[in-house]
């Protein structure tokens, strides 16, 4: 019973991410919007703490990237950007949907 | 006779999620007709609202960002940026867009309004101000 | 209330001012104008089209202050003072000439 997690709050700013990162077993995905996608690139107090999840897929909304001026060189490596529809495809795909609001 | 004040506007949040760094905006806008001594000050997600290459036409959202580099022309020159806040996120000032204001005193020569200052600075800078407004 | 130009009908706020800047067409100026009992004149739309500038490039429509001021840059200071603006544009040439221009209510006019 895999899980798609979703986080849309900075993870400087609030917990979430930390603690989805906690909850998030292997198989489950996790997809990054709004706020969120700041934890999404590279160099930040929270990258190493993102790239180290095991057996956690990681996307990444595009349109919320875009309109924060994050340019996709600035993501960590194995994250994948997918736009409204890859959402909803990644919501029909698992079982259970974990929004980290 | 008036007295000027020091005012100094804390933004700390992303631009989009919230409401938070538009309304900050317009407060600096409408304020500045009250001539006081106004600067800005990014810090925490706050650096994000300057962030050069926003694009908000995937997301229905107006993209205020431009309206950063109107601030020179409502007088306000200063716009203090915290480095410990762009270290911590990846980012250095090259990611920022080119804030200036022009200098009527010198033939509008253009002038840098982003001034990279440490947090200690910046706390100093704090206590030294008459009045803080946090968004 | 709407606003009737050339056969079509503009959506505007309490104020006056046009709701959907995208809508703004030149006649939506000439009908505001002849509501206020003026005439536009070339040096009318020398301020209006800066206003759609300025809008275009900072996505705010500036204070009348400011406005004096780019004006007087860009234009002149024949041009960049509240006299000549205010005989422009008697309501204001913040106010007015923004609403001609569709734009919104000026940021940082009370």
């Amino acid at each position: 019973m895999s899980i798609l997690h979703t986080v849309n709050k900075s993870p400087f700013e609030k917990s979430s991410l930390q603690s989805c990162i906690a909850h998030a077993s292997e198989g489950s995905a996790l997809l990054l919007y709004e706020d969120g996608v700041y934890a999404a690139t590279k160099g930040t107090s929270v990258s190493d703490l993102v790239a180290g999840v095991a057996g956690v897929k990681l996307y990444v909304l595009g349109p919320d990237l875009k309109a924060r001026g994050m340019q996709e060189e600035r993501l960590i490596d194995g994250v994948t950007v997918v736009d409204y529809t890859g959402f909803v495809d990644l919501a029909a795909e698992y079982d259970k949907v974990v929004a980290w609001v | 006779m008036s007295v000027t004040k020091k005012f100094m506007y804390l933004n700390r949040r992303p631009p989009y999620g919230t409401i938070y760094a538009w309304e900050s905006l317009e407060v600096v806008l409408i304020g500045a007709a009250f001539e006081q001594d106004v600067s800005l000050a990014f810090l925490d997600d706050g650096v994000y609202q300057i962030i050069k290459g926003q694009d908000t036409s995937g997301i229905d959202m107006k993209n205020f960002s431009p309206t950063y580099s109107a601030l020179g022309d409502y007088e306000v020159t200063k716009l203090y940026v915290e480095r410990e806040s762009l270290e911590e996120r990846g980012l250095t000032v090259d990611d920022l867009m080119p804030l200036t204001w022009e200098d009527e005193a010198e033939d509008w020569a253009e002038k840098d309004s982003i001034q990279l200052i440490s947090r200690a600075e910046l706390a100093k800078l704090m206590d030294e101000q008459d009045v803080l407004f946090s968004f | 209330m709407p606003i009737e130009v050339n056969g079509k009908s503009f959506e505007t706020d309490e104020e006056g001012y046009l709701v959907n800047l995208a809508e703004w067409e030149p006649g939506i100026a000439e009908v505001m104008a002849k509501q206020d009992e003026l005439e536009l004149n070339d040096e009318h739309w020398e301020i209006i089209n800066f206003l759609r500038e300025y809008y275009d490039e900072y996505q705010i429509a500036p204070a009348v202050r400011v406005l004096t001021k780019a004006v007087g840059k860009k234009l002149g200071k024949d041009k960049g003072n509240s006299k000549y603006l205010y005989s422009l544009f008697p309501y204001g040439p913040g106010k007015q000439a923004c609403r001609f221009a569709g734009l919104p209510k000026p940021t940082g006019c009370i």
